[in-house]
């Protein structure tokens, strides 16, 4: 079965090797996520198990929302996200995914929602170059030509100023550099998509278990 | 961020001596060399502090035969084996920079702290 888990982004740190080299790393606070949902084939047309993550003040769930985790017999949580599995008849509702689920080594994939920018230039969206600041150039951050004159009109796809970041991003093949069960973290090697305290999906690598 | 001091806790050295800009300090370092290690000591003055937790780093300025050679060391480093505080500077800034730009006997000399 395919592994995933939910958690939330803590920051980053360093950790020594024994021989003095030093290994960056994400600090991921991962699960206890619970099992809220499953859905089957048969009912909904595919499988998979619908988990819970976090908390948030009680009188901030709706009764729609307080009704279907009281379905599963479980207190409200703040985020609900599915997940794609075999079958969802391995699991049980209430059940609890933990960050044992990993181990130190496993490749693994990280999706968040990258910080916003804002409405970003053609630099930093699109890693053009700039201009000349002095000299006598007036060109400095500009987007530059937008085609030729012939079809008059601007191709599909033009990489133009806009807004920038605040979307969903995964990193793929991230290296696993630490498991704390006792406090449910996750350490992983180098970045990972979002802000400290984003809602992170980590899952196994799509690239690594293909192999 | 608490969780991250945490971590960051654990693998911080506790038998560091308290040391400042401005002292001299012998670094007992470890340098492994294929399958073997041995430990290379490097005095010198400390000319800088820099970072905290556990990324915090320190700077080593000596002048070998003439030359300044200045090594950047992190703290918490399991390759720092041991440091040894030998003589305490007063100085009245927290980076010495301005030792790079002295020659001779100038580069070395610090006041000595009185010892309180």
């Amino acid at each position: 079965m395919a592994k995933a888990i939910l958690g939330k982004k803590l920051g980053m740190t360093q950790i020594f090797a024994t021989d003095g080299k030093v290994t960056p790393v994400t600090v991921i606070e991962a699960g206890p996520c619970v099992v809220v949902q499953r859905k089957t084939e048969a009912h909904d047309g595919y499988e998979a198990i619908q988990v819970g993550f976090g908390q948030k003040r009680e009188r901030l769930f709706t009764k729609a929302e307080k009704g279907h985790f009281a379905k599963a017999n479980i207190k409200p949580m703040r985020y609900l996200r599915e997940f794609r599995v075999e079958s969802s008849e391995a699991f049980t509702l209430g059940q609890e995914i933990k960050a044992d689920l990993f181990t130190i080594g496993d490749k693994v994939d990280v999706t968040g929602k990258s910080r916003g920018k804002g409405f970003a230039g053609v630099i930093k969206r699109h890693n053009f170059n700039r201009g000349a600041m002095s000299h006598g150039s007036m060109y400095h951050r500009r987007v530059g030509s937008l085609g030729a004159t012939d079809p008059a009109r601007v191709f599909k796809g033009r990489k133009m100023p806009g807004r920038m970041g605040g979307e969903r991003v995964t990193i793929q093949g991230l290296t696993v550099a630490g498991v704390d069960i006792d406090r449910n973290l996750i350490l992983v090697r180098g970045a990972i998509p979002g802000t400290r305290g984003g809602l992170v999906v980590v899952k196994d690598s799509v690239k690594a278990s293909r192999k | 961020m608490n969780l991250i001091q945490e971590i960051e806790r654990l693998q911080l050295k506790t038998d560091i001596p308290s040391f400042r800009p401005g002292d001299t300090v012998k670094v007992y370092a470890k340098i492994i060399e294929g399958s073997r290690e041995r430990i290379q000591v490097f005095e010198g003055i400390v000319i800088a502090r820099a970072g905290g937790g556990i990324g915090e780093t320190f700077t080593v300025r000596k002048l070998s035969s003439g030359i300044g050679v200045e090594r950047v060391f992190p703290l918490h480093s399991p390759n720092v084996d041991k440091i040894e505080v030998v003589k305490q500077g007063a100085v009245r800034r927290a980076k010495l920079f301005y030792l790079r730009g002295r020659l001779g006997k100038a580069a070395t000399r610090v006041r000595e702290r009185r010892r309180s």
